[in-house]
């Protein structure tokens, strides 16, 4: 939090100040000095915010008529688009609402890739960062689910069937997720449950996320460590809030031409038909915000070496802040790693394509070609790079253009040569 | 990040989304025609959804249910709109059984505006015995549970032939080269003059099948219009506010200098 104290002007606002220092933390929030050169892939923190509570708005609305009842879930939810006064308007904001949500979380993660965000000493903000995107998909998975339409049922099968690929307890587990010994009804209600309670734990997560990011500050386009405040950085308000509002606004402009003039895109139209546990649908796909790790699951022919490659690939992020080795956070400064990370920005949506297709022929030797080099990727490319690479100078600060900068001053004290130049 | 990189990232991105929804399956191209719903302000066609709601009624209804449609929806905003007295004369057509009353036995009367639409058998297993085993599908949410939509529906009431040499039908198997497999239960449905339109338009089949699969167009997306004319006025509102937000935004920042 910042350094200097505040205190309120009025009386009344000291003495409430003295007891709940609300008022602290707002002049926190809106003093925080950020730097002043953050580009608009900065902006997507505030844009995730807006989605996480756009979905928590209209799910809190869509649950009052919905009905979590295998019998029923299909025909409430026509009901909703139907008969309920805006139903449709809120049911598709809803469903776009997780597309949008992804779309914005992967810009997220993909700039924190660039950037070198996740780097000493911001690596607790990106751990959070990994388990909220945990939830996220779980979420989404289980929101998926509660239509109760074909893709529903089905995707809820092989999903929960994964856990029966495990040792001993596998089809114990299966059984018990189930409630019973198919997906039914005990599976759609605690599906339910549990999607309508992970948003909170989001939210919560969310608010940690965040403070850990106010402690260290913004990580920004050039990676240094910057004096705060300093002329390099700007208050929050107004200068963060309007660009970011800025943003947000042409975020929302896409997220409305999805709701109002293509609707259903984005979904699969098998998931108008209502689930029928004797009719399996010709394909099984996810959503395509799952897509590339479907396709990770799929390229490993064993059932459990798939489950485990699916899960590691998400869980091999968070060790990533020790996996790169390179002292210098942005890729701006970075040539070879620059080239690394567009080919594995091109690697995901390779993998996310061969997740839609069927798992045969050519398809699947890309999807094990794409699935090997992802790991490569983390394991090899990123520790070796991290030594091998040779990086352009940094510069001292974001106002002034003098080169010599360090990614961090604990750094620069144990360099002696940049220790002269900072002199 | 350059901006063919962006570019690029964009390109990759759509083509994903595109192809997600298209598996691997190659059908012929869908017929052309041209749809009133679509678009910016796409509406219904109000005399084709009238002579829809005929085709389904007199031709499909004696196998495809309804369910999710009232009697009452007929006569809606940015439905058919017939008249009420129209949609209650079409209700009252149907009977539909109630009660129990007050002695405990259940009755037969008309329909009411508030029924659902009345449907062709009793349950899933009397329309598949009716029906060679094959269920018809209830048609209220049909077109956005096909691939393809309105077009596939369209192109598929259209693309019964004979079927070309080398392929073996069953007994009460039709070819159909937009029919996912090429095999089809339901016999070619309509043909030219099977009905007789109360607007006087001549009842070819690309006619019919055109109405009726605007119907369930609407059907499946009963609040269309409503959706396009919200979709306009709130888009339009975003941009506007955007503009001048990103002119406020440009003030704000002059002060902390001139290019960032």
């Amino acid at each position: 939090m910042s350094d200097h104290e505040y205190t309120p002007s009025s009386k009344f606002g000291k003495w409430f100040n003295d007891r709940l220092p609300l008022l602290t933390l707002a002049n926190h929030l809106t003093d925080y000095p950020t730097p002043k050169n953050l580009n608009y892939w900065w902006t997507f923190g505030g844009i995730l915010t807006f989605c996480l509570i756009t979905q928590i708005v209209t799910g809190l609305v869509l649950a009052m008529h919905y009905i979590a009842h295998a019998d029923m879930a299909f025909s409430s939810v026509e009901h909703i688009m139907r008969d309920v006064n805006y139903g449709w308007l809120l049911r598709y904001v809803h469903a776009n609402g997780a597309s949008m949500f992804f779309l914005a979380v992967y810009i997220h993660i993909f700039r924190s890739l660039f950037y070198g965000s996740y780097k000493s000493p911001r690596e607790i903000i990106w751990i959070l960062g990994i388990i909220i995107y945990l939830l996220m998909m779980a979420a989404a998975f289980m929101g998926y689910v509660l239509p109760w339409g074909q893709m529903s049922f089905w995707g809820a099968t092989v999903i929960t069937n994964l856990f029966s690929a495990i040792p001993l307890v596998g089809e114990s587990i299966t059984t018990w997720l189930w409630g019973g010994y198919s997906v039914d009804n005990p599976t759609l209600t605690r599906f339910f449950t549990l999607h309508y309670l992970i948003p909170f734990l989001i939210l919560g997560l969310v608010v940690l996320h965040i403070w850990a990011l106010h402690v260290p500050g913004n990580n920004n386009p050039v990676g240094i460590d910057i004096k705060k405040p300093s002329k390099d950085t700007v208050p929050f308000h107004p200068y963060i809030v309007i660009k970011d509002a800025f943003a947000l606004l042409m975020f929302c402009i896409v997220f409305a031409l999805f709701v109002f003039y293509q609707p259903n895109i984005l979904g699969h139209a098998d998931n108008y038909i209502e689930a029928d546990p004797l009719v399996t649908p010709a394909h099984i796909v996810p959503e395509w915000y799952l897509l590339p790790f479907y396709a990770i699951l799929r390229s490993v022919p064993d059932k459990l070496m798939g489950v485990v490659a699916m899960l590691s690939a998400i869980l091999i992020l968070a060790a990533l802040p020790w996996l790169d080795t390179s002292k210098v956070r942005s890729a701006v400064f970075r040539p070879l790693f620059r080239q690394f990370y567009w080919i594995l920005v091109a690697d995901v949506l390779i993998l996310g394509y061969v997740g839609a297709m069927p798992a045969e022929g050519l398809y699947l030797l890309i999807a094990r070609v794409a699935t090997a080099y992802y790991f490569a990727h983390f394991l090899i490319i990123l520790p070796v790079l991290g030594w091998k690479e040779k990086t352009t100078p940094l510069p001292l600060s974001i106002t002034e253009p003098v080169l010599g900068g360090s990614p961090n001053l604990a750094a620069a004290r144990s360099d002696e040569k940049i220790e002269k130049t900072i002199k | 990040m350059s901006k063919l990189k962006n570019i690029l990232f964009v390109f990759i991105f759509s083509i994903i989304v595109l192809n997600s929804s298209n598996s691997a399956e190659k059908s012929p191209p869908f017929l052309e025609t041209k749809w009133t719903f679509k678009g910016l302000f796409g509406k219904f066609d109000r005399a084709s959804l009238q002579r829809g709601y005929q085709v389904y009624t007199e031709v499909c209804a004696s196998c495809h249910s309804m369910k999710y449609l009232t009697y009452r929806n007929l006569a809606e905003k940015g439905g058919p709109e017939f008249s009420e007295a129209e949609a209650k004369a079409i209700a009252a057509s149907f009977e539909v059984t109630d009660g129990p009353d007050s002695t405990g036995e259940m009755f037969v009367r008309p329909a009411k505006l508030s029924d659902k639409f009345v449907m062709p058998y009793a349950n899933e297993q009397e329309a598949k015995a009716a029906n060679g085993g094959a269920y018809p599908p209830d048609m209220s949410v049909l077109v956005k549970a096909r691939k393809g939509g309105a077009d596939y529906i369209y192109s598929l009431l259209l693309g019964y032939s004979e079927p070309p040499e080398g392929v073996e039908l069953d007994d009460g198997v039709y070819y159909n080269k937009y029919m996912y497999g090429n095999k089809i239960k339901m016999p070619a449905p309509l043909s030219d003059d099977l009905i007789e339109y109360t607007d006087g338009t001549k009842a070819t089949a690309e006619q019919m099948s055109k109405d009726v699969t605007n119907f369930l167009m609407w059907s499946a997306e009963p609040h269309l219009e409503q959706r396009h004319k919200t979709g306009f006025r709130v888009i339009a509102y975003l941009i506007i506010l955007t503009v001048l937000v990103y002119f406020t935004m440009k003030k704000i920042w002059s002060r902390v200098e001139p290019k960032v």
